[in-house]
């Protein structure tokens, strides 16, 4: 039915309204132009603001522009062969995989277990959601340095605690920030906090959707814990987890907060990534083509993931 | 006592340890900001004084010194400015067009919705470097406009994702209703459909804030004054790039920016989730 035969008795003023632009009257009833009219705008503005600048990321990436000049020359695949030759490139790469990797899987392990843990009611749970949720909605450089704090050379209060309870002695205060392996461990521990609360409210989104009857009939066949829990949660939230973890990868390959205000990537570029990299090269560093060379690798590694996440939506539409 | 009721008392402690143990994680750099707000400098820089408790009286010297010596207070407004023209922005476009993707586009629009929700997981890192050559050539490095522009580029397709979620969820009659009134199909929009969105508004107007409080990148790569800063910017740069760290400042400065912000959104998680989850939960 469409829209013109449901009109059948026009309220008086109606007519006048309509008289008065019938062209325009026509654009704000036909729906095919409408939605076009309606939704164009967005579309418009994502494209310049979004599709443009990227289009600009890839052009760069081929060129030779530095902040200073302005003419731009192509110079094909040198800015990625120069990058790809050089060890801070090599080690950024390695560490962003580590980064990523490790930090997610904590995650997803960390969050599935917090989320089974919610999905029972208890007393006082909406004071533990909010502080559970803390870390994600505050701004993340600002509870970052939260943990510049926690984490500092000196002051550092995990030391503090370690040496109160006798574990370790008043001369081997741990650098937290300072040496490359706990460095990496403590921008990794950082980010899972970070990211935890989010993971786990996916994660809980899906497990409170599963139908009471499926947990009771397992119940009822005597399955025990680790059978329920592998056998018919996990499978029954696994599209969700996918979604859970693509979203958590986006943020791990891409985000330099973190990196930024704890180490800078030092020491020695072993906390480097490439998002970070790119922002020291081709900012601060002044090489907009290196840098944009730098930033376009995250690229493929992007698309994998909205490839990923287009077959997860598209499952859960044909279920 | 009976063995079963042992094991039912045993769980639920394991469970509340459980719990408690992922509380303390999560909260403790909050709380730990919240302790150091209040301390004396002398108090804070003795290794020897248990950083738990105030060795010394309690003191509001490094929230005076915030408000009164540093830049923090024009970084909140500045920050509160970007946010409410960046809200208008954003519900400018993305109302309409979660409208015309739930109601108007059929099939097509959940597709078109799809590929506009992919574009928030386009990073700031990939787009940084080329956006702050334009945000030059337009003369607006250094301006807060220019983080009003490119800000939308992650609100825009967030909310309208969620208003489209949004939308479908309202009953057409009402609609329906109205044009056999004689409205047309865009005037119900405005006077029938938007006054009965107030909560998906509302919903769209606390993202769009914590999004532009969380920024970090572009305000990093576009503003270089520090008088320009947004607060989540200002704190880290300017505050901790001197020799000198005066951590009381320092932790309240991010306290008091972090924790009202949280709470609000506290009342708004579950529509964020089920933007997230694509309908993966039904």
């Amino acid at each position: 039915m469409s829209d013109s035969t449901v009109r059948a008795e026009p309220r008086p003023g109606a007519v006048a309204d309509r008289a008065r632009g019938s062209r325009l009257g026509f654009l704000l009833d036909e729906p095919r132009w409408l939605s076009v009219l309606m939704i164009g705008p967005a579309v418009l503005y994502i494209v310049l603001i979004v599709g443009f600048p990227f289009v600009l990321a890839i052009l760069y990436a081929f060129s030779d522009v530095t902040v200073g000049s302005r003419s731009l020359d192509f110079v094909g695949l040198r800015n990625f062969t120069s990058v790809l030759a050089t060890s801070k490139f090599q080690t950024a790469l390695k560490n962003t995989f580590i980064f990523a990797i490790v930090s997610q899987i904590l995650v997803m392990v960390l969050a599935t277990i917090l989320a089974i843990a919610l999905t029972r009611e208890f007393r006082g749970k909406w004071v533990v959601r909010l502080l559970l949720l803390f870390p994600w909605v505050a701004p993340i450089s600002l509870g970052t340095i939260g943990w510049l704090w926690i984490l500092d050379s000196t002051y550092s209060v995990i030391n503090w605690t370690l040496e109160a309870l006798g574990l370790i002695g008043p001369g081997d205060w741990f650098m937290w920030l300072g040496v490359p392996r706990l460095a990496m461990g403590s921008v990794i521990t950082v980010h899972v906090w970070r990211i935890l609360p989010l993971a786990t409210v996916i994660l809980l989104a899906g497990l409170t959707s599963i139908p009471h009857d499926i947990h009771d009939a397992a119940q009822v066949d005597g399955a025990g814990f680790w059978r329920h829990l592998f056998q018919v949660t996990v499978p029954l939230i696994r599209p969700i987890m996918l979604v859970a973890g693509l979203f958590g990868l986006v943020f791990a390959f891409t985000d330099m907060i973190v990196i930024f205000v704890l180490t800078r990537g030092g020491p020695y570029d072993t906390t480097q990534v490439l998002a970070s990299l790119a922002f020291f090269t081709g900012i601060q560093g002044g090489d907009l083509a290196e840098g944009a060379a730098v930033a376009l690798f995250l690229f493929p590694l992007l698309v994998a993931v909205a490839i990923g996440f287009l077959r997860a939506a598209r499952r859960t539409e044909v279920t | 006592m009976d063995g079963d009721r042992l094991r039912r008392i045993g769980a639920r402690g394991g469970h509340a340890g459980l719990i408690l143990l992922f509380v303390v994680f999560s909260a403790f750099p909050f709380y730990w900001m919240l302790i150091t707000m209040f301390k004396r400098e002398s108090d804070l820089l003795r290794r020897t004084n248990n950083p738990f408790i105030y060795s010394e009286p309690p003191t509001l010297e490094n929230l005076r010194v915030l408000f009164e010596d540093t830049l923090y207070g024009q970084w909140l407004l500045n920050t509160l400015f970007v946010g409410a023209v960046v809200v208008v922005i954003t519900l400018l476009l993305a109302l309409p067009a979660g409208y015309a993707l739930a109601r108007l586009a059929g099939r097509g629009g959940e597709q078109i919705g799809i590929a506009i929700f992919l574009t928030y997981l386009v990073p700031p890192t990939l787009l940084f470097i080329p956006m702050s050559r334009v945000i030059g050539d337009l003369g607006l490095q250094d301006s807060l406009w220019s983080l009003v522009l490119v800000y939308p580029s992650f609100t825009v397709p967030f909310c309208t994702w969620l208003l489209m979620g949004f939308f479908k969820a309202i009953p057409k009659d009402l609609e329906e209703a109205a044009m056999i009134d004689g409205h047309s199909r865009f005037g119900a929009f405005v006077k029938i459909v938007i006054p009965i969105s107030v909560a998906g508004i509302l919903t769209v107007i606390i993202f769009t804030l914590t999004l532009v409080m969380q920024e970090f990148v572009y305000a990093l790569t576009f503003i270089t004054a520090a008088r320009n800063y947004t607060v989540s910017v200002g704190v880290p740069t300017f505050l901790v790039h001197g020799d000198v760290y005066f951590w009381g400042s320092l932790m309240a400065g991010c306290f008091i920016a972090s924790v009202p912000i949280a709470i609000l959104y506290n009342f708004f998680v579950d529509r964020f989730i089920a933007g997230f989850t694509v309908g993966a939960v039904k």
